[in-house]
Parts: C-alpha cells; structure tokens; sequence
C-alpha cells in the first residue's frame, strides 16, 4: 500500500503551488483559486493522517468537512468582494486596490 | 518501494492530476482555462479522497469543489470579464514568490522524509489498522453531543453568515 510521506508530499507539493500563485498572481480570481489549492492540500493532509493513524476515530474526516464548509463561505465571499470591486472599480487586479495601501 | 498494482497506478495518475491541474492554475494567463485545470486538481484530490477510503468526503469534494466552487469561480471571471483585461499574469516579484514556494517546499519535505529515511522496514508507513470508520460513523460524530455538533452548529450558522453576507456584498445598490 502507499506510504503516509508520499500523501504527504503531495500535499506539500500542491500547498507550495498554491503559495506561489497567491504571491505571484495578479488577478484577484487567481487568488482565489490558489487559495483553494491550499485548502485542498490540507484537506488531504488531514484525511491521510486520519486514515494512517486514527482510522476508527472521526477526527480527521470531521475536520476535513469543517474544511469543506470554511472553503465554501470563503468561496463565496471572496467571488462577491471581487464583483463589488470590479463594479466600482472596473478591475480585478489586485495592485490596482489600493485605496487602503499608506 | 511502490509495488505495481491497481492503488499505486491509481495513486500516481491522481498525483499527476492534482500537481498538473495545480501548476495550471498558477501558470495560464486565460482564467476559464484556470478554473477548468482546478477542476482536474480537485477531481485528483477526490481520487485520494476514495483511495484513502473516505467516500463520504469524495463524493463532497465532487458536489461542493466541483459543482458548486469551480462553477462559482467560472460566474465570477465571465462577470468580471477579467481574462480579457488582463495584460500580465504575474506581478514583478513573481520570482521572489517562486524562491518563496521551491524553499517552503524544501523545508516540508525535508520535514516528511527525514523521519522516515533510512527506517526502511522499521518504518513501513501502513495505516495502524485496516478497520476504518465508516460514512455512518462520520454521520453519528457530526451530530454526537460529545464529539462535533456543537462545531457543527457553528460551521452551519458561519455558512448561513456568510451566505447572507456574500448577498449583501455583491448586490447592486441602487
């Protein structure tokens, strides 16, 4: 069977994608996106070790829903600041909101 | 060290769908063409999701992640009309970010195989039991007054919240 540090490296791998677009990208649904990548590498990092260590308790599969929820409400939040963003200010360029930048 | 069967063949073709969908998302200039590569990463972490045998949250993966979340992202980037506009990808410290990622990277790998290396058979990395709880046990924990309904009940008012909030955000104020 697969090895616990090959899930996690996975893992690893996609949640430093993930931190690089949400460095790099300039586009706020880009952002978005990353974020997502994030919150799915910890969704399998908490499934895996779940599985690996504690199978017969439900913490991990517990958590990894709670995950799943928090992605949702984040999802949606998110999508509407970048529509009433892009509404007043006709962009979704992250460097072009600057109204609160000193 | 990966004996060839049905599980790892599957484990390394949804590696290859999450890492590949990953650097997609993070690469392409064209935002649908973006969402459509997180579909394929999140189809591959729903792959693990059944392989670490926990359907119930495969099948969630599936219906909110794909269904609802990348469908979500695709409304926001035609209403934004955002891929047309954009003349750069990448901001100017698009390489600093790139240092950032590769030594995160390192670091977290250096912290997942140290431990394991050179254990060989002492470490064989299998999971303690191959008794798993199942969907219904999942289901009882959830609502259980001694384990997660009140974490529950929370996460289910933060939803409505946010839900509310999302409304009010993004409503056009006449």
């Amino acid at each position: 069977m697969i090895a616990l540090w090959m899930y996690l490296l996975v893992a690893a791998a996609l949640f430093c994608i993930g931190t690089y677009g949400v460095l790099t990208r300039r586009n706020a649904v880009s952002i978005l996106m990353s974020i997502e990548l994030m919150l799915n590498a910890v969704n399998i990092n908490l499934v895996a070790f779940w599985r690996y260590l504690t199978p017969q308790n439900m913490s991990g599969q517990a958590f990894s829903a709670f995950v799943f929820v928090i992605a949702a409400a984040e999802a949606a939040v998110g999508l509407a600041i970048i529509i009433s963003v892009y509404r007043n200010r006709k962009s979704v360029i992250v460097d072009d909101v600057n109204l609160l930048k000193w | 060290m990966i004996t060839i069967n049905a599980q790892s063949i599957a484990f390394i073709l949804f590696s290859l769908f999450i890492l590949g969908g990953g650097l997609g998302v993070v690469t392409t200039r064209n935002l649908i063409h973006g969402a459509l590569y997180l579909v394929l990463s999140l189809f591959g972490v729903a792959g693990f999701f059944v392989l670490l045998s926990a359907p119930f949250l495969a099948a969630v993966q599936v219906l909110v992640y794909i269904g609802a979340i990348a469908i979500l992202i695709i409304f926001a980037v035609m209403l934004t009309r955002s891929m047309t506009s954009l003349t750069e990808a990448f901001n100017r410290q698009w390489w600093l970010g790139a240092l950032v990622g590769a030594l995160l990277f390192v670091f977290l790998a250096a912290g997942i195989i140290l431990p394991v290396w050179g254990a060989g058979s002492a470490y064989a990395g299998q999971p303690v039991s191959e008794v798993v709880a199942t969907t219904t046990d999942l289901g009882v924990a959830l609502v259980d007054g001694n384990q997660y309904v009140l974490p529950f009940e929370v996460a289910s008012l933060l939803l409505t919240a946010a839900m509310i909030g999302a409304i009010v955000i993004a409503r056009d104020d006449e």
